[in-house]
């Protein structure tokens, strides 16, 4: 063979495509921003009171729980999963809750209890997932028949909570002025966020997420812990959707075991929305947040309309989820 | 040399797949400060022994001893730890992530937990340029070439403070300087004590590096030979387990300037054809009967090109003419309704797909072509899939395996007949004997040399000079993204005339 020695370096040229290239994964998550922000405006011009700064806050303390819920599909969804299980967690969470809560335990028992139920039964998922090579969607399809159907078995009814820890948490307000406030459970959902985006920044489990949603053959053969992460991943799924729940039972007063129907559909739009890839690999659970907020303002503006049927609600997530599944595809293929 | 006791002992392995016995009874051993070559044709159990010894597959049998403790990995993981380093046949990395994560991930620097990148950032650029090579180490890994990726893994490989460093065809999609580079690195490794398992289908590479090796046929051990003892046509006697006839065969081949060019028709041209960043505009022409070889360095725009030709990538300036009329290829579908083949040189995310059988893979460019709507009878089918299982030498035979049991030679060889048998008017050929053995790369070359003497415009692009100056009749050199040359391939133009043209400065 001849020896030549090529001069190294990469031509300008191809620098500033290379820069081009690597702008283009923050796209979807620019586009989602752009469009909460002509949303908004949108909203603002048309609807008197719109512009208050309580409309923004009061889409955080509705949403807290979906937010929280949302963070943790977010880390599924980027190993290239999918957990539908999420919604009946949450269910079960109220209803178990409300049920002990009913019963004269006390809060300080059942509220860590919930959470470990709901880790737990995401760490079954995890196990049956990577153990049992199941895919994640048949997997958590069960879990969700599972937890719905159990939180039924427990009560049919929607169950009143009255604990003095829950109606405390409930109507707590962190105010910042005359009518300017949000609940704690906003705080909490928040703190979720930050931690989450921490761990996925910098943490080794959190890259290992993204390295699995790359291409889990090749984290494997590059000695990454592929079977722990992915179990780990349901694990937190299932610990922030019991999480959901809690606050979600803040939210409400009460556990019912028809609550959250389809809430699993509103975290993976979120998620999508906020620019994830579906295939898994890319995105920020900052794009997530927005997600949330995208959710969050469609409904308020059609609760300012008056008019709109709730319905309006889903169509116009629908066609949202469409454009932006669009949008990524257009973005990766473009990237290769 | 029998002295120092061996690092890693493999005795006994035996691995079988359903209908394939890939390893039956090998023994393998290691010495610490060695290259050791790991030998045998395409689907010989080289990769297959590898990973069996880093825990990607269990065994069915037999023993191995790291140092003198009995080892048996669960997993790639568990290997790392035990200092076995192992960089897999083909690229095994995220391309989603940067590349100084693909470097360092599962060993990043930390601090409480913390990553800390810039310490990260800063490592890997200085790995890098162990490996002479400067790149914008934040940049996500897919926006490099396949062989920028391959030099990353490696870079990976050996930062990883290892007994034992393992290269699975780590140079098949490499040029000359990264070669020369990375045998650099190994030898220091070498002199550190660290014990080196190589496998190359370039002959020359392994005179070069290595000092013992090991060679494999249909899964079985067929010896343990010193370099320096085992000549070089004994080697591939070994490997094939035939007579010398087929290498000889290959050394005869006459190169295509020598025959008698009967220059068909004009096919495709190229005016003023290019793509922003990928390649300068440039013009060329291919006509019916030609073979037009790519040269250039890794980098130079070759597959660039190529990809132009096909519409795989959109150009944004001039335009192709295709028997004489413009075209305007806004897809591969326009490209491949005008006779125009492409077989791409990254095979693993470009070309089969890993779960279709031999058969589907090999039937889908045609099928494709003539649109769905009318399926290619079973029985045509069987009889051209046959045909070019045979004529390449596909193993195993079997038209139902699905691709991903297949070894890396035999996939590429599955890749190349999807082309061949669509007949195309034009084909495009990226790399098509990367990690194919000696026997099959001659064959490869054959049936070009004949496709062309039937009519065939043929675009040529490997990184080996010496198969670009057999086949082609006509050279363009590339430098920098930027075609600087076209030769026409006469008796004086040789690798040391193209060397220098793609060197740059003293063309002659
Ligand atoms: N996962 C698998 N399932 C079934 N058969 C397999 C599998 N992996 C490999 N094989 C078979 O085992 C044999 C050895 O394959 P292997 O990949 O080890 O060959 P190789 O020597 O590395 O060849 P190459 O030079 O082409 O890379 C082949 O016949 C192959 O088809
Ligand atoms: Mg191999």
């Amino acid at each position: 063979m001849i020896d030549v020695t090529a001069p190294p370096g990469t031509p300008p040229a191809k620098a500033r495509n290379r820069v081009l290239k690597q702008n283009r994964r923050h796209v979807p998550v620019l586009a989602t921003l752009a469009l909460l922000i002509i949303m908004y405006a949108v909203g603002v011009a048309n609807y008197r009171g719109f512009s208050d700064t309580q409309v923004v806050l009061n889409i955080f303390v509705d949403n807290a729980f979906l937010l929280v819920v949302a963070a943790g599909m977010t880390f599924v969804i980027l190993t290239g999963g999918i957990d539908l299980s999420v919604g009946a967690v949450v269910a079960l969470t109220t209803t178990v809750a409300a049920t002990l809560l009913h019963a004269g335990w006390s809060a300080a028992v059942v509220l860590p209890l919930v959470l470990l139920m709901g880790t737990v039964l995401g760490l079954g998922m995890g196990a049956v997932i990577h153990f049992f090579q199941v895919e994640p969607f048949i997997a958590t399809l069960a879990g969700m028949f599972l937890a719905r159907g159990i939180a039924l078995l427990i009560n049919r009814n929607s169950i009143p909570i009255t604990d003095g820890f829950w109606t405390a948490m409930a109507e707590e307000r962190i105010r910042f002025g005359p009518g300017v406030f949000i609940s704690t459970s906003v705080v909490i959902s928040l703190v979720v966020v930050l931690i989450g985006a921490y761990v996925l920044a910098y943490t080794r489990f959190g890259r290992t997420v993204y390295a699995i949603g790359g291409s889990a053959d090749s984290a494997l053969l590059m000695g990454l812990p592929v079977g722990r992460t992915r179990i780990a991943v349901y694990t937190l799924s299932g610990f922030c959707s019991a999480l959901g729940g809690v606050l979600y039972s803040f939210y409400m007063s009460s556990g019912y075991s028809l609550n959250a129907q389809g809430m699993e559909l509103d975290a993976i739009a979120a998620v999508v929305i906020g620019g994830v890839l579906l295939t898994g690999g890319s995105g920020y659970l900052f794009g997530t947040v927005l997600g949330v907020l995208v959710l969050g303002l469609i409904q308020t503006i059609i609760t300012f309309q008056g008019t709109l049927s709730s319905w309006w609600t889903r169509i116009v997530v629908g066609v949202l989820l469409f454009a932006f599944i669009v949008l990524q595809r257009a973005v990766t293929r473009r990237s290769r | 040399m029998g002295s120092r006791p061996p690092v890693l002992e493999m005795t006994g392995i035996r691995k079988v797949f359903p209908g394939v016995t890939a390893l039956d009874d090998v023994d393998f051993r290691l010495l610490p400060g060695e290259v050791h070559a790991l030998m045998g044709e395409n689907g010989a159990g080289k990769s297959t022994l590898i990973k069996v010894l880093t825990g990607v597959y269990g065994t069915d049998g037999g023993e191995i001893r790291l140092g003198d403790t009995s080892v048996l990995f669960g997993s790639p993981l568990q290997a790392q730890q035990a200092g076995i380093s192992t960089v897999y046949q083909e690229v095994n990395l995220c391309t989603n992530l940067s590349v100084a994560e693909n470097i360092f991930i599962g060993r990043e620097p930390r601090s409480l937990g913390r990553i800390r990148w810039a310490e990260m950032r800063r490592r890997a650029v200085e790995l890098l340029a162990r490996l002479d090579l400067t790149l914008d180490v934040s940049a996500p890994l897919s926006t490099y070439s396949l062989a920028i990726q391959q030099m990353v893994a490696i870079a990976r490989a050996i930062d990883i403070d290892a007994k034992v460093l393992i290269l699975d065809e780590p140079t098949s999609s490499l040029d000359a300087s990264e070669v020369a580079q990375l045998f650099a690195v190994m030898r220091r490794l070498k002199d550190a004590g660290v014990a080196i398992l190589f496998v190359s289908h370039f002959l020359d590479q392994v005179y070069e590096v290595a000092d013992r090796m090991t060679v494999l046929r249909n899964g079985r051990l067929i010896g343990e030979y010193r370099t320096a003892d085992l000549p070089q046509m004994q080697l591939v006697a070994r490997m094939i387990g035939k007579d010398l006839e087929a290498l000889e065969e290959l050394e005869s081949q006459p190169r295509s300037s020598a025959r008698e060019l009967e220059r068909g028709p004009l096919i495709a041209k190229a005016v003023g054809l290019g793509r922003a960043g990928g390649i300068a505009p440039f013009d060329m022409e291919i006509h019916a009967g030609e073979v037009v070889g790519l040269a250039g360095l890794l980098g130079s725009g070759r597959t660039e090109m190529a990809r132009l030709f096909f519409g795989a990538d959109r150009a944004d300036t001039g335009h192709l003419e295709i028997d004489g009329k413009p075209l305007v290829l806004r897809s591969p579908r326009t490209a491949m309704a005008h006779g125009i083949g492409f077989s791409s040189e990254n095979r693993r995310t470009e070309g089969v797909v890993a779960e279709l059988s031999v058969r589907e893979n090999i039937i889908l460019a045609l099928q494709a072509a003539r649109g769905w709507t009318r399926p290619i009878a079973r029985r045509r089918q069987d009889e051209l899939v046959d045909k070019y299982v045979k004529a390449l030498n596909i193993r195993p035979a079997d038209p139902d395996m699905p691709v991903r049991n297949l070894s890396g030679g035999n996939q590429q060889k599955v890749l190349l007949a999807r082309w061949l048998i669509t007949e195309p008017r034009l084909l495009i050929i990226d790399e098509p004997t990367r990690g194919i053995d000696v026997g099959a790369k001659a064959e490869i070359q054959r049936i070009v040399a004949e496709l062309a003497d039937g009519g065939t415009a043929v675009l040529f692009v490997s990184a080996e000079l010496d198969e670009v100056l057999r086949l082609s009749h006509k050279i363009e050199v590339l430098r920098d993204r930027r075609l600087v040359e076209e030769l026409d391939n006469t008796d004086d133009v040789d690798a040391d005339r193209v060397m220098r043209t793609i060197a740059g400065g003293v063309a002659s």
